[in-house]
């Protein structure tokens, strides 16, 4: 957890304005404690992302919507897979989920599949 | 590690502007955090960026290219790793959905695709396999003679690949059938094949013919005689004139690219270079006694013109 200067000063050319711009945007979302803003891992690498989105990979800020709004899409879909797959496997026994791995593999493979 | 201009695929004498295009590019490509999914894309990404920490920076690029520091160590920094993050529980905090949760509606989706149970009127639609594209790389002897190449698709499929003589750079192949799957008995799409050509030491293409540049000796280009050829089907002999300077062309006929459906086979030209050698005392005593018997000016020609 840290705030808003050490974050600042911990990426190389980030500017103030920048990450300002970021929180009102919406595209990071820190916690507010005590009137400051509070920054936990997920929302620092999330800043590295998008410092790197648009600086190593010419992601402007016009289009940084679209590419946060699909990755967060994405994410939210691989949690929820993962959530689904623990709870088959809490459920079904051993044998129905080699049964299980088999029939989608088959299903992928065959035309008309995933 | 390997060698840092390699990985980003630049020359050595690659300009910072184009080592900072082609990591740009990479980073696109490959970065973790977009492909979440695959771990070949998080350990090339390592790859890539240590390539660029170190070509990036002229100073460490200059103590690399003098022997002084290897490529070894230049890892960046640990980067936070969003992907770690957002995989996990915290990853709520990024939601789409209003509350984090999706209601039953959408899990019952997932479910229902997954089992194949809830498939919509919709998804019994015919639909044709898109067309599937691929680049295959191919030797330079490869193109010109003709070749079969065993290529493995991403799916595991192999499809042998018969590359025609005379292959150009280019050249798009187009497999039926061998592309996407098409649904509910659509019919499958297409492989379209990309042939790229990898230079050859000394052959060069132009058209359907061939050009070398022949080095001979001093004694060869005096004397003239016979000298063994490389072709793209095999040496040859070839006789050379007796007096042939540097820069005379012979030509080798039907010995380039081999004839294929609406072209007959090529020529193969030589252009001779002749090559002195290190100096050498008999030769220069011999060249300094010589008195040539029809001595003319190598450059008379070129005196004519103002």
């Amino acid at each position: 957890m840290i705030g808003f200067d050490v974050l600042v000063t911990r990426i190389d050319g980030l500017e103030q304005d920048d990450l300002a711009r970021w929180i009102t945007n919406n595209w990071v979302r820190p916690d507010v404690e005590h009137g400051q803003y509070v920054f936990e891992d997920i929302d620092i690498a999330r800043v590295h992302l998008i410092y790197e989105l648009r600086e190593d990979m010419d992601v402007n800020e016009a289009a940084l919507p679209v590419v946060l709004s699909l990755l967060d899409q994405l994410y939210d879909l691989r949690r929820h897979l993962r959530t689904v797959d623990s709870a088959i496997g809490e459920i079904v026994s051993t044998d129905v989920k080699r049964a299980l791995a088999e029939r989608i593999a088959s299903i992928t493979r065959q035309p008309g599949g995933l | 590690m390997d060698d840092p201009y390699k990985i980003l695929g630049v020359a050595r004498d690659a300009s910072q502007d184009a080592i900072r295009k082609a990591y740009r590019k990479l980073a696109k490509q490959h970065h973790p955090d977009l492909n979440p999914g695959s771990a070949k894309a998080e350990e090339l990404f390592k790859k890539i960026a240590a390539a660029n920490g170190l070509l990036s920076d002229p100073d460490k690029r200059a103590q690399y290219d003098r022997g002084e520091i290897d490529a070894a160590g230049q890892e960046r920094a640990q980067r936070p790793s969003y992907r770690e993050h957002a995989d996990g529980a915290s990853g709520h905090r990024y939601s789409q959905g209003a509350q984090g949760n999706w209601d039953t509606g959408d899990l019952g989706d997932i479910f229902g695709s997954m089992f194949g149970a809830g498939r919509r009127p919709g998804g019994t639609f015919r639909s044709d396999g898109n067309d599937e594209r691929y680049v295959l790389t191919t030797e330079f002897l490869e193109a010109v003679n003709g070749a079969t190449r065993r290529l493995t698709l991403p799916d595991g499929r192999i499809l042998d690949v018969k590359i025609p003589a005379g292959a150009n750079e280019g050249l798009v192949m187009r497999l039926r059938g061998q592309g996407g799957a098409g649904t509910n008995g659509g019919t499958p799409g297409d492989a379209l094949i990309e042939i790229h050509v990898m230079p050859h030491p000394f052959f060069e293409r132009s058209g359907h013919d061939i050009r070398l540049t022949l080095p001979i000796s001093l004694s060869e280009a005096v004397l003239g005689g016979p000298v063994e050829v490389r072709t793209p089907r095999g040496p040859v002999k070839m006789q050379i004139p007796a007096g042939s300077d540097s820069g005379t062309e012979l030509r080798l006929r039907g010995r380039g690219v081999p004839q294929s459906r609406g072209h007959a086979s090529g020529d193969l030209y030589a252009t001779l270079r002749v090559m002195i050698g290190k100096p050498d005392a008999a030769l220069s005593d011999f060249v300094r006694e010589w008195k040539q018997q029809d001595a003319v000016n190598p450059r008379g020609k070129m005196e004519s013109v103002p």
